[in-house]
């Protein structure tokens, strides 16, 4: 085996490994919490039979180790069990849910690169100015800020105030939505050719994107900035200066590329955390995504759909982490022993 | 005091004196701290804070008798928010506290002892590390019921293995360390390696950890109290007031102005207050 297949193997067997310690976690969480599971299971508004029922029906009078060999096989085949909100699996309503949730954070990690890398190379170049503090108070202040209450102000500014953009929601209720390709709108408008669909979506989308990537702006700035410092005052890049390389070349090409790897597993690890942020954001701005399902079903004492919810975003950052890791491994062959 | 701790304590507030973010930092947790201690002391209304209600006087705007305007019960925001220090405060030092009880030791075992231990205590962490946090705290929440000494409890649970990971790492160095290498030859046991050597050591990386996340652990008990699992009204919590003030937003937004810009003033003071102390305490990883 080449040393890149191995450190694949390693790598999936890692994953697999993982996946099995989040099923056991969400398992003890559903199963050994001092409440009653099958009262759980069965809903607020169960009488006493119907809990008794639903503790024969999902075996949750047969000991610990054969619920969790029928947790995990009912895993295996994608019964995650029934939402009593909704009626649907919970599987379903995964699959309905999840592509509002997934457009979001992908937008939003667009808007965190977009924005964050620039201000973190800006910083770098003009490091201890007065731009360089501002730069590093807004960073921390990104982390600071509680998501929710932000997203209220913006509303408050840019909905109310200024009218410039719709309040919340994912697309007007007098609007069709595109065809369905990926379920998330945007990307189904695009595909469709239809231009004023995409452009309402994109105006409803902005404000909870960009809420959601306040914290990762903030991360990826700290990460550009620092190793923009480190490689500007690395070796090379003095003897390319020395050599008359041009300064706009030496950041572009030399400093940025260098800086771009360490900033790039930031953005993984960030796209990861955002996914797990996300249901502040959903909830204030009625967003229809896996995060204001779990909030919902959450309150309304609904627990499948939360553990589905829990194991659906595990799974996806665990995801998100090994691509990362493979793409770290790809580009910089000193990781792969790791 | 001898004159070599007067001269480390002088120097160590020179050097943090130099830093306007962490002086920042440090007068909004010390502004925190006192407001959480005598707050009752100077709020206008401290019965507010505990559901007075005064229906005459709902969601005035601020003024001068309510600095912060009033809310739906007519009660004094400024009181509520106020007083709401101490709700902070407790949930802070709780979460922060247990979960460095559980990290810590598992930590000093992952990286002094190493081997199996190290790899069983490792892989569970990287499990726990794997999972955002808020989501799990959600999940364990769902499953205890709302409530904020349920989320105190889940988010205990859920904030552990970042303190394994700090001193597993910190243990791991120090084990190679010539000056503890030295005192093995010499026939040193390992209890008094740990509370020699590697305990103290861990010690400064530990503070600046936990400074940080004080702030942290306020936003997250905040987080879950705004989408309604954590405090319920009419205990004064930050989170929580936000939550309700939300259906009354735009027309009254004082009324969730002022409790969130408290939660990010706190969180803010606590990340830079930290931020400051790892400039002091850890020279080496210091940036910039």
């Amino acid at each position: 085996m080449t040393p890149l297949l191995r450190f694949l193997a390693r790598r999936l067997a890692l994953l697999v490994l993982m996946l099995l310690g989040l099923v056991v976690i969400t398992f003890l969480v559903s199963n050994v919490a001092p409440s009653d599971p099958a009262a759980l299971a069965a809903g607020p508004d169960a009488t006493r039979d119907m809990v008794e029922t639903v503790r024969h029906e999902y075996g949750l009078d047969q000991p610990l180790p054969q619920q969790f060999l029928r947790y995990v096989s009912d895993l295996a085949q994608l019964k995650l069990g029934r939402a009593i909100q909704t009626g649907d699996d919970v599987s379903d309503d995964l699959a309905r849910y999840f592509p509002a949730t997934a457009e979001l954070v992908l937008l939003s990690t667009l808007f965190a690169v977009l924005v964050g890398v620039p201000l973190g190379m800006l910083a770098a170049l003009r490091r201890n100015s007065w731009f360089d503090h501002a730069i590093r108070i807004l960073a921390v202040s990104g982390v600071a800020l509680p998501a929710f209450w932000a997203a209220l102000l913006l509303q408050l500014l840019f909905s109310v105030i200024l009218g410039w953009l719709p309040t919340s929601g994912q697309l007007s209720v007098a609007t069709a939505p595109p065809p369905v390709v990926t379920g998330m709108v945007l990307f189904d408008a695009l595909w469709a050719g239809d231009v004023p669909t995409f452009r309402e979506a994109l105006s409803y989308a902005v404000l909870p994107a960009f809420v959601l990537a306040l914290p990762s702006i903030a991360a990826i700035v700290r990460v550009n900035r620092a190793e923009m410092i480190e490689v500007l005052g690395a070796d090379y890049v003095t003897a390319a200066r020395a050599h008359g390389v041009g300064t706009a070349r030496v950041i572009g090409w030399l400093a940025l590329k260098n800086a771009m790897l360490p900033t790039l597993a930031m953005i993984g690890l960030r796209l990861g955390w955002t996914l797990g942020s996300s249901f502040l954001v959903e909830t204030v701005f009625d967003w229809p995504g896996i995060g204001l399902y779990a909030v919902s079903s959450a309150l309304a004492s609904d627990f499948k759909p939360v553990m589905g919810v829990t194991l659906c975003i595990g799974a996806c950052f665990m995801l998100c982490n090994l691509v990362i890791d493979l793409a770290y491994g790809w580009l910089d062959p000193r990781t792969r022993s790791a | 005091m001898s004159g070599v701790a007067v001269r480390r304590l002088r120097f160590a507030v020179w050097t943090f004196s130099g830093s306007a973010s962490g002086l920042l930092g440090l007068g909004l947790v010390a502004a925190f701290l006192l407001l959480a201690a005598f707050g009752w002391l100077v709020v206008p209304y401290p019965a507010d804070a505990t559901g007075a209600m005064h229906l005459a006087q709902r969601l005035q705007p601020p003024s001068a008798a309510h600095w912060f305007g009033t809310d739906e019960m007519g009660d004094d925001i400024l009181s509520r928010v106020l007083l709401g220090t101490r709700t902070s405060l407790w949930v802070g030092l709780v979460i922060t506290g247990v979960a460095s009880l559980i990290g810590v030791p598992l930590g000093i075992a992952a990286g002094y002892l190493g081997g199996g231990v190290r790899a069983v205590i490792m892989r569970v962490t990287d499990v726990f590390l794997a999972v955002p946090a808020l989501v799990l705290a959600l999940a364990i929440v769902a499953a205890l019921g709302p409530g904020v000494l349920h989320a105190v409890v889940a988010l205990s649970l859920v904030w552990w293995p970042g303190y394994v990971r700090l001193i597993e790492a910190k243990a791991l160095t120090l084990r190679g360390e010539p000056y503890v290498e030295a005192a093995r030859t010499m026939g040193a046991g390992h209890g008094w390696i740990l509370l020699r050597h590697i305990l103290p050591n861990c010690v400064s990386p530990l503070i600046v950890k936990a400074s940080m996340d004080m702030g942290l652990a306020i936003l997250a008990v905040a987080s879950l109290g705004f989408i309604g699992l954590g405090a319920k009204p009419p205990a004064p919590e930050w989170g929580a007031m936000v939550s309700v003030a939300r259906s009354y937003m735009p027309d009254w937004w004082w009324y969730s102005f002022f409790p969130g810009l408290f939660i990010f003033l706190t969180v803010l003071g606590f990340s830079l207050f930290g931020d400051g102390l790892r400039d002091l305490l850890d020279p080496r990883s210091a940036r910039g």
